[in-house]
C-alpha cells in the first residue's frame, strides 16, 4: 500500500493513475470477500448443525468438535453424523415432517397456479382494458394493501369456520391465493412495456381480447409469469402466521414453518436443535435450486417492477 | 357489435316493460326474448327476497344489538341441576351483519344492471336494431367486456377473504370485544370511539406504550430502509465496476439468501446472537471476552436490540436491493459516462450527477414501498426478538415492537380484539397519509397512463 502511495506521488501521471486503479480494485476484492463471508457464515453453519454429532442447542464453537456417547455398550465418536435426518423422519407423536413437508407442497403447488392466474388476469384488464372502474380499483387495491394483512386474521378464521373448512388445506390455499387479484402493481409494469400495436394488429386481423390475451400477450409473458409463480409458490414455504392461526391444534395440516417453529419453542429446543437444522436445509435446498434456476426470471420482475412502480 | 352510445341523445321515455323492471327485475329482458338474461335477473331477485326474509332482515336487526341474550344457568322444571343456556353469539352476530349489508349492496347494484340493461333493449326496439342474443352476449364477455371476465372470480376472492373480514374488523374497533368480552359467554357492545380515546389519550399505560411503540416503528421504518437502499447500491456498484471479475459468482452468493426463507434465516441469526450463540461463543473462544457471563446481550439490552435488529436485516435486505439496483445500473446509457469522461469528470462526479440521481428517479415508488413494507415488517422482529426485551412500562409489548407485533400480541396472545383493530387503522392511517403525501406526487402514479 505505501509502495503503492509512493509512486502515486512521485511517479508520471498515468503510472499513479494505474496504481489508484489498481488499490481500488485490492480493496474491491477485499471487501466483496469479507461480505460473502458474512453472508455465508449463517448458512454453513445451519449445514453444520444439520450433521453435527454433538446435542444441543450450541456447539462449543462454531466448527463441531468431536462427539463421543455411548450407546449400549460401545463407545461411539464422530463429528458428523446423518441420525438428524434420519430422526427427523422418524414419526412422533404430533409431529411428522414427512407429512408436513407434502402438506406445504401441495398447498404451495395449488395457491401457486390460482394465484399467478389470479395475478396475471387482474395486471392484464388493469393493464389493457380501459373501463370505467379502473381507477377506483387501482386505488382501492393500494388502499387495502396498507392494512397490516393479519389484522383480519380472526374474520378470515371465523369465516373459514362458517364455510366449515377451517383447519384443513384448502383453508391455507384460500387464504394465500383468494387475495392475489390485489398484487397486479409488478406485472401490470410489465404488461405495460408490450406494446399495444401487437394487440391492435391481432385485432385487425378479427381476434377478440380473449384470444388477444390466451394467444399473443400469455405466450410473451413468461419472465413475468415464472416471478409470479415463484412469489406465489415460495410464499406458503415461509409463511408461519396465518398457518399457525388457521391450523390450530390439528397436526394433520402442519406445514413445515409450523413444525420447524415449534422444535425451537424452550422446552424442545435443546433436543429437537439439530432436527430444525436439519429440516431447515431439506426445506432451503428445493427452494434455492428453483429460485437459483429462476434467478433471470426474478430479477427482471424486481427490476421491471421497481422502475415502474 | 353494438354502439352502447348511439346519436340519439334524447331522453326516451321508459316502455311498461321497462318500468316493471324497476319490481320484477328481467321483466324488460324477458319481453324482448332475453330468456336466459331475463330469468337470472329474476333468480336474483327471488334469491335476494327469501335471503332477506329467512335472515336477512334478523341479521341487521341483530347487527344493531349484536346479541341481548347471556349465557346463564336456567332451572327447567322436571330437572334437579340448572341446565345451561347458550345466549347470542355477537361475534356471528357481527359478522352475518356484516355480510349481510354487503349483500344488499351487491344486489343494488345489480338492480341497477338490470334497469340499464331494460332502457338499452328497449332502445334497441324503438330504433329497429337487432335484439341481442345470448350468444352475441357470451361473445361480448369475451371480448369489449373480457375484463368482467376475468375480473369476476379473483374479485369475489378479494370480497370475501380481504374486504369483508376487513370490513368485520374495522367495525370491532368500535365495540369492547376484548378479553372479558369473549364470546360465547359473554356478549360485547358497540362503544363508539372510546377505544382510540383510550389507546391515544385516556388510558396512561396504553397511551405510553402506544407512542412509545409508534416512535420505534419510525425510526426503524427509517434505517431499515435507507441503510439496505444505500448499502445495497454501494454493493451493486463495487460488483458492476468493469474490472471486477467473478460476478456472477458474488452475486450469486448474496442472492443465495434470498432463496433461503425468511423464517429459517432469522431464526438462526437468532440463535447465532443469543447469550450462548456462536457470536458470543467465538468471542470467547477467542478471548476477546471473559466468560458466558461477560457475553454481549445482543438481544437483551433494549439498544443493543435495536441496533442488531437493525443489522440483521442489512444480511436480509441488501441482496434485494443488488439485484435490483444491478439492474438499473446496467440499463444506464453508457455514452452518459463518456460524454462526462470526456469533459473531465471523475469517477466521485460521475456518481453523484449521473448514477444516483438515475437509481433515485427510477426507485421512488420502490423506496415507500420499502417504507411502508417496514413499518409492517413483522417477520423480522417477531421472529428475531419476539418484541423483547419486555418492558414494564408497555402494555403487552415489549421495547423492540413494532406497531403490527404489537397487534399480533395483542390478537393473539391477550385477546384484546378490539385494542388490535384500533391499532389497525391506526397503522392504516400512518401508512396512507405518508403514501398520499409522497406517492401521488411521484410522476410513475401521475403518468400511470402515458407509458403506452
Amino acid at each position: 500500500m505505501s509502495a503503492n502511495n509512493l509512486t502515486a506521488v512521485t511517479g508520471k501521471k498515468t503510472k499513479s493513475y494505474a496504481a489508484q486503479k489498481r488499490t481500488i480494485l485490492i480493496a474491491s476484492y477485499i471487501f466483496l470477500i469479507v461480505l460473502s463471508i458474512i453472508w455465508v457464515i449463517p448458512i454453513v453453519w445451519v449445514v453444520l448443525t444439520a450433521f453435527r454429532a454433538e446435542p444441543g442447542q450450541f456447539s462449543s464453537s462454531f466448527f463441531p468438535k468431536p462427539y463421543t456417547w455411548i450407546e449400549g455398550d460401545i463407545k461411539y465418536t464422530a463429528t458428523f453424523t446423518l441420525d438428524n435426518f434420519k430422526d427427523l423422519f422418524t414419526p412422533r407423536e404430533g409431529f411428522d415432517f414427512k407429512k408436513m413437508w407434502l402438506n406445504t407442497f401441495i398447498v404451495a403447488t395449488i395457491s401457486c397456479v390460482i394465484s399467478t392466474f389470479f395475478a396475471i388476469s387482474t395486471s392484464y384488464v388493469m393493464s389493457r382494458m380501459r373501463f370505467k372502474m379502473r381507477k377506483p380499483f387501482m386505488n382501492i387495491a393500494l388502499v387495502l394493501g396498507m392494512f397490516p394483512g393479519f389484522m383480519s386474521m380472526i374474520a378470515v378464521y371465523f369465516i373459514l369456520k362458517s364455510i366449515g373448512i377451517h383447519q384443513t388445506l384448502a383453508a391455507l390455499v384460500l387464504v394465500y391465493s383468494a387475495g392475489a387479484g390485489l398484487g397486479f402493481y409488478v406485472c401490470k409494469g410489465f404488461f405495460d412495456t408490450v406494446p399495444k400495436a401487437l394487440d391492435e394488429a391481432a385485432m385487425i386481423d378479427g381476434a377478440n381480447k380473449a384470444q388477444v390475451f390466451f394467444k399473443i400477450i400469455l405466450p410473451m409473458s413468461k419472465p413475468i409469469i415464472v416471478y409470479q409463480a415463484l412469489t406465489a409458490f415460495m410464499g406458503p414455504w415461509m409463511d408461519f402466521i396465518f398457518a399457525k392461526f388457521l391450523m390450530g391444534t390439528n397436526y394433520d395440516t402442519y406445514t413445515v414453518s409450523i413444525g420447524l417453529f415449534s422444535m425451537l419453542e424452550k422446552e424442545r429446543i435443546y433436543e429437537y436443535f439439530r432436527q430444525f437444522a436439519a429440516g431447515s436445509v431439506l426445506v432451503a435446498v428445493p427452494i434455492m435450486i428453483l429460485f437459483m434456476s429462476l434467478q433471470k426470471y426474478y430479477v427482471e420482475g424486481v427490476t421491471g417492477g421497481a422502475v415502474k412502480g | 357489435m353494438f354502439q352502447k352510445k348511439d346519436g340519439s341523445e334524447i331522453k326516451v321515455e321508459d316502455s311498461f316493460a321497462t318500468k316493471l323492471s324497476f319490481l320484477i327485475m328481467g321483466f324488460g329482458n324477458l319481453m324482448h326474448k332475453q330468456i336466459v338474461k331475463g330469468l337470472g335477473f329474476l333468480a336474483i331477485e327471488v334469491g335476494f327476497i327469501v335471503f332477506m326474509a329467512m335472515s336477512g332482515v334478523q341479521n341487521l336487526i341483530n347487527l344493531f344489538t349484536l346479541g341481548t341474550v347471556e349465557t346463564h344457568d336456567e332451572v327447567v322444571p322436571g330437572k334437579i341441576l340448572p341446565v345451561r343456556v347458550f345466549g347470542d353469539n355477537s361475534m356471528l352476530f357481527l359478522l352475518f351483519g356484516v355480510l349481510t349489508v354487503m349483500v344488499i349492496i351487491a344486489f343494488v347494484f345489480v338492480w341497477r344492471a338490470n334497469i340499464k340493461s331494460a332502457r338499452y333493449v328497449q332502445k334497441l326496439e324503438m330504433q329497429g336494431k337487432k335484439i341481442p342474443s345470448m350468444i352475441d352476449d357470451i361473445k361480448l364477455y369475451l371480448d369489449e367486456r373480457f375484463h368482467i371476465t376475468l375480473l369476476t372470480i379473483p374479485i369475489i376472492g378479494i370480497l370475501t377473504f380481504t374486504i369483508l373480514p376487513l370490513i368485520y374488523m374495522i367495525c370491532v374497533a368500535f365495540t369492547n370485544y376484548d378479553k372479558d368480552h369473549q364470546v360465547p359467554g359473554n356478549l360485547f357492545h358497540w362503544v363508539g370511539f372510546a377505544n382510540f380515546g383510550n389507546v391515544l389519550i385516556g388510558d396512561e399505560r396504553m397511551s405510553t406504550t402506544f407512542f412509545g411503540v409508534l416512535g420505534w416503528t419510525i425510526v426503524w421504518a427509517f434505517f431499515a430502509t435507507f441503510t439496505n437502499y444505500f448499502a445495497g447500491i454501494i454493493v451493486a456498484l463495487i460488483i458492476n465496476q468493469k474490472e471486477v471479475k467473478f460476478k456472477k459468482l458474488w452475486r450469486s452468493i448474496l442472492v443465495l439468501t434470498i432463496a433461503m426463507p425468511q423464517f429459517i434465516s432469522l431464526l438462526v441469526m437468532r440463535c447465532f446472537f443469543s447469550n450462548y450463540g456462536v457470536v458470543n461463543r467465538t468471542l470467547i473462544n477467542l478471548g476477546i471476552l471473559d466468560g458466558i457471563d461477560s457475553a454481549i446481550p445482543f438481544f437483551e439490552d433494549p439498544t443493543l436490540a435495536k441496533i442488531t435488529v437493525i443489522f440483521v436485516n442489512m444480511w436480509v435486505g441488501i441482496p434485494h436491493t443488488m439485484l435490483m439496483s444491478s439492474g438499473i445500473l446496467m440499463n444506464i446509457p453508457q455514452d452518459l459516462y463518456e460524454a462526462a469522461t470526456v469533459d473531465g469528470a471523475n469517477k466521485v462526479q460521475m456518481f453523484f450527477k449521473i448514477t444516483l440521481p438515475q437509481i433515485i428517479f427510477t426507485t421512488t415508488p420502490y423506496l415507500i414501498q420499502t417504507f411502508i413494507g417496514n413499518i409492517n415488517n413483522f417477520n423480522l422482529i417477531y421472529l428475531l426478538t419476539g418484541g423483547g426485551p419486555v418492558s414494564s412500562k408497555y402494555y403487552a409489548a415489549g421495547r423492540t415492537d413494532l406497531l403490527v407485533t404489537w397487534l399480533y400480541k395483542l390478537t393473539a396472545d391477550n385477546r384484546d380484539y378490539n385494542l388490535a383493530s384500533t391499532i389497525g387503522i391506526l397503522i392504516f392511517i400512518i401508512s396512507a397519509t405518508f403514501s398520499l403525501l409522497t406517492y401521488r406526487n411521484t410522476k410513475s402514479y401521475k403518468e400511470e397512463d402515458a407509458f403506452q
